[in-house]
């Protein structure tokens, strides 16, 4: 390892802008002439679209128009799509229901656009929004997912009878059942997996201009993966062919999934730059971002799970609901489906799992990937399970951990997924040892001296990553490949560019991605750039979710930077006089073994630029490209375990520790790696004890702002111990997992079954408010 | 419309604005200081923290003209020159941050906490007193860490001068 290579512990490259104020983020861009869109939005969560009248407001100084939906159709924009078709068990695709960018007919939640206001500010805009009348006409909403599947229920879309989206199925049921006949025990349990929203700090924003005199577009737009926006964009909502459409994403102050998705104001703000001639800008406050922003979870399970008689898991059966919201998001349906179900064998030898999922159609803001999605629902249902079978089996929960893991490696579950490698006991043993695990009931009793109920919570998590094997999940119904690209152009000074289709919106890539360019070629961090979030730069990206950029957008760049040693070693020996064979890399340096000869990078790329004295036939230039499609995903896998005080006056929960034993594979930067556990875990215990977007009955959303909605604060989370257990990743050169979207995974089921061993409880839904928690206590 | 005269970052400036405009606005849109952001509406989250007359104070929810005569720094204005003030350096050496988005209020708060505290500053003194800063990526860890390194260094730095 070099002192900035794979491994070391390097201060981040990009932080300095971030630290100075000069980060560039979407709202800090103004173009000449630009203009500010106000949307006007349905305060119905379900309403026919009367009549919009904006004759007053087009008479208000600095208005330059007012759009409706209607026009939005008559110049053809297509709807939004979602990007992964799924079959229900009958075989019937899913039912979806149009979403047009602003609705012209009927609206389906609060927030729903219906129309835009573009002025010459943005108080302007706002001010004309107030004057334009929208008459609307109520109908019935349906805001729950259990009141949304019951008969007579209000019905969102024509095209989804009794608001289901499909009915899917994985497993042998009957297999299943079998093994359930047979059980000497059956633990059940009726699970909530809360709604949540994203809410990165940087809210969403646009801005869009079009060029009249070459039809050519340009979007600034907070988006994780620019190059998708630009082809969903361009071939299903008609704005314009690709070579006409740049989509820059600069600076995006986080993302956790919902930035993934094209949503209608970019959209919007694009059609009517051209329309109005002029540049618009919107930028989402942070209610529009309660309200438009794709939320993630919303789960309502029932699950049972089946034992032997020597406390061997048998089969698990699994029922969700899904809540879908009031339309289809681009990657929506594949988040319950393939990214849920198929990690329900969790970290144990599960013979027979049969699952089914219900999508259902509500008056509520669409629901969609969420950090983690659909792995944290399965985490928190496994883990759940787990301990409660613990405390019904009356056996310790760690034990019956241990007496189910699986222990041989590949393992084909039942549910699709073989598992590469892992070793589940060692992240166990590790946080086991980190916490004092055997000391704990001591530690109870002394804080129950104390009037504090001391729990402990044990979560071994597993989730299904670098995503994702193109072939794969082409074969289950995804819309497109999910492999990466990059480019690396060595420059003829011997700096070195790397172009990536990853984004970073807080991962560190300018930092880790050049320290494998530092490691293989031995410069500097300072002398490589990564560039990335611009369409006209990079040829084509897959982007950044799914705990990919490392696994997947990183081997991308080892596949390109080994075709640039290949070819600066066959400089290097023409120069040196030597055998292409005898030539290694050191220290930035082209050596002939076992000789002082050398060359150092530098001049090797001057010899490829100049072209003076090349190989015979040798093409000038020092510039390669790969694109990589993984195999399999990556299995990152680890123990949290939570120890905690309630205060059974208050029901108030206080951390005592938090511990992390995380199997990633190779880590780049340790550093980097830790500071995303740190996050994900808060927002694992944010969903835990805090988070809710929560309607009334009349789908109003009562959390639209951070007075509402408890977000996790400096003083709600503790510090963590982490540690790592490595096991590599046999799937990619680099032996990387990936470590973006563990914490959230892992950290809620470990809070839950913390709290529910401190009270003697076992159920007990999330957020575990005080209120909620107190009641639980003293509930008969 | 109003002129507010005041001093920004060491700079005196006057500026036209509509009556209703937040100091935020003032500084993002009129003076393109866009290092401080905006992150709630609602003074809740704590992106938008400058400083004014030396006390930490939330952009987004004054006027800009409450800020008439003032003096208010904002990120742009604490290193100087080259060198970054020593919260700054503290964040980036203890990775405090990621999307940055948040970054600039947290250590304009944080500078404010380290005066208020002196050296008194402690894991859950600094926790409680960030309550006013929220960040959805680092889940506070290292920004805790930041803050109190940062204080020793300030008080070095103090010491030094």
């Amino acid at each position: 390892m070099g002192v900035e290579g794979i491994g070391a512990r390097v201060v981040r490259k990009e932080d300095k802008r971030f630290i100075t104020g000069k980060g560039r983020y979407v709202d800090d861009i103004k173009l000449l002439g630009m203009t500010y869109a106000h949307f006007i939005r349905s305060p119905h969560a379900h309403a026919k679209v009367k009549k919009i009248d904006a004759s007053a407001a087009l008479k208000l100084p600095g208005v330059v128009a007012v759009l409706t939906g209607q026009e939005l159709v008559d110049d053809k924009v297509g709807n939004l799509i979602c990007g992964w078709a799924i079959t229900s068990k009958d075989g019937s695709p899913m039912k979806m229901g149009a979403w047009p960018a602003m609705a012209p007919e009927t609206v389906r939640f609060v927030g729903q656009a219906v129309a835009v206001v573009i002025a010459d500010s943005k108080n302007l805009a706002r001010d004309a929004a107030e004057a334009v009348v929208v008459d609307y006409e109520e109908l019935p909403v349906v805001a729950d997912v259990r009141a949304a599947i019951k008969a007579g229920a209000p019905q969102l879309h024509p095209e989804a009878p009794g608001n289901q989206v499909y009915d899917w199925v994985i497993g042998d049921e009957a297999a299943t059942d079998a093994a359930f006949a047979k059980a000497a025990n059956v633990v059940k349990m009726d699970l909530t997996n809360n709604r949540l929203a994203p809410n990165p700090m940087e809210p969403r924003s646009a801005v869009a201009s079009y060029d009249t005199a070459e039809e050519h577009f340009t979007l600034y737009t907070t988006s994780q993966n620019p190059h998708v926006a630009r082809l969903v964009l361009s071939a299903f909502y008609n704005i314009a062919p690709e070579h006409k459409l740049r989509v820059i994403a600069p600076d995006v102050g986080g993302g956790f999934g919902s930035k993934i998705y094209i949503y209608p104001e970019e959209m919007v703000a694009l059609w009517a730059s051209k329309k109005t001639g002029r540049p618009v800008k919107w930028t989402s406050d942070r209610t529009e971002a309660f309200l438009t922003d794709a939320h993630g979870r919303d789960h309502v399970t029932h699950a049972e799970m089946a034992f032997d008689a020597n406390n061997k898991i048998t089969g698990l059966k699994v029922k969700t609901y899904a809540n879908f919201g009031a339309y289809m998001s681009l990657f929506s349906s594949a988040v319950p489906t393939y990214l849920y179900a198929t990690l329900l064998s969790g970290q144990y030898n599960i013979p027979q799992i049969h699952a089914e999922v219900i999508g259902v159609y509500t008056n509520t803001t669409p629901v969609d990937a969420y950090r983690g999605a659909g792995r944290p629902e399965a985490s928190y249902l496994v883990e759940r399970m787990m301990e409660t079978a613990a405390r019904q089996l009356n056996v310790d929960p760690a034990a019956l951990r241990k007496n189910n893991f699986i222990t041989q490696f590949p393992h084909q579950t039942p549910v699709i997924m073989a598992y590469d490698t892992g070793d589940f006991n060692a992240s166990l043993d590790a946080a086991m040892k980190a916490i004092d695990y055997a000391g704990f009931p001591a530690r109870k009793a002394k804080a129950k001296a104390d009037g504090k109920l001391r729990g402990i919570g044990l979560s071994c998590y597993i989730e299904a990553c670098g995503i994702a094997p193109s072939k794969a999940v082409g074969s289950l119904g995804a819309g497109v490949g999910l492999w990466e690209s990059a480019e690396v152009r060595v420059n003829p000074v011997g700096t070195i560019e790397v172009l990536t289709g990853s984004h970073s919106h807080g991962q560190g890539h300018e930092t880790v991605f050049a320290q494998l360019i530092s490691d293989r070629l031995g410069i500097p961090i300072s002398q490589v750039s990564i560039v990335h979030g611009d369409t006209d730069k990079v040829q084509f990206g897959m982007g950044t979710y799914g705990s990919r950029s490392a696994a997947v957008g990183l081997t991308a760049i080892l596949k390109a930077v080994e075709k640039v040693e290949t070819k600066a070693k066959k400089i290097a020996a023409h120069a040196l006089e030597a055998s292409e064979a005898d030539i290694v890399i050191e220290n930035g340096e082209f050596k002939v073994t076992g000789t002082d000869k050398a060359i150092a990078l530098p001049m090797v790329a001057l010899a490829a630029y100049t072209a003076h004295n090349l190989p015979d036939g040798m093409e000038p230039g020092l510039k390669e490209s790969a694109f990589y499609d993984p195999s399999n995903f990556t299995f990152p896998a680890g123990t949290y375990i939570c120890e905690l005080e309630v205060d059974p006056g208050t029901g108030k929960t206080s951390f005592v520790n938090f511990v992390a034993a995380d199997d990633f594979g190779r880590l780049i930067n340790p550093m980097i790696v830790e500071g995303q556990v740190h996050g994900g875990l808060v927002q694992g215990i944010g969903q835990a004890l805090l988070e809710h977007a929560m309607y009334d009955a009349n789908g109003q959303p009562v959390t639209a702002s951070f007075m509402d909605y408890a977000m996790p604060r400096a003083d709600d989370v503790p510090s963590f111990n982490l540690s790592h257990t490595t096991t590599l990743c046999p799937g990619n050169p680099l032996g990387i997992k990936g470590c973006g979207e563990a914490g959230a995974i892992g950290a809620s089921a470990a809070v839950i079954n913390a709290i529910t061993d401190a009270i003697g409880k076992n159920n007990l839904e999330m957020p575990a408010t005080p209120d909620r928690v107190w009641r639980t206590i003293h509930a008969a | 419309m109003s002129t507010v005269k005041l001093t920004v970052n060491g700079r005196a400036v006057s500026v036209d604005v509509e009556d209703r405009t937040l100091l935020v606005h003032l500084l993002r849109d009129h003076l393109n200081l866009t290092g401080t952001h905006v992150g709630c509406d609602t003074s809740q989250c704590g992106a938008c923290v400058v400083h004014m007359d030396g006390r930490a104070v939330k952009s987004c929810t004054m006027l800009a003209g409450q800020a008439d005569g003032a003096n208010v720094t904002t990120i742009e204005g604490i290193a100087k020159g080259d060198e970054l003030h020593p919260m700054q350096a503290a964040f980036r050496d203890n990775h405090g941050l990621q999307c940055g988005y948040c970054t600039p209020g947290m250590i304009m708060s944080a500078i404010d906490i380290v005066q208020r505290h002196g050296g008194e500053l402690d894991e859950s003194t600094v926790r409680q007193e960030l309550e006013g800063n929220i960040c959805r990526c680092t889940g506070y860890h290292n920004i805790v860490k930041a803050v109190l390194d940062a204080a020793g260094r300030m008080k070095v730095s103090q010491a030094a001068e």
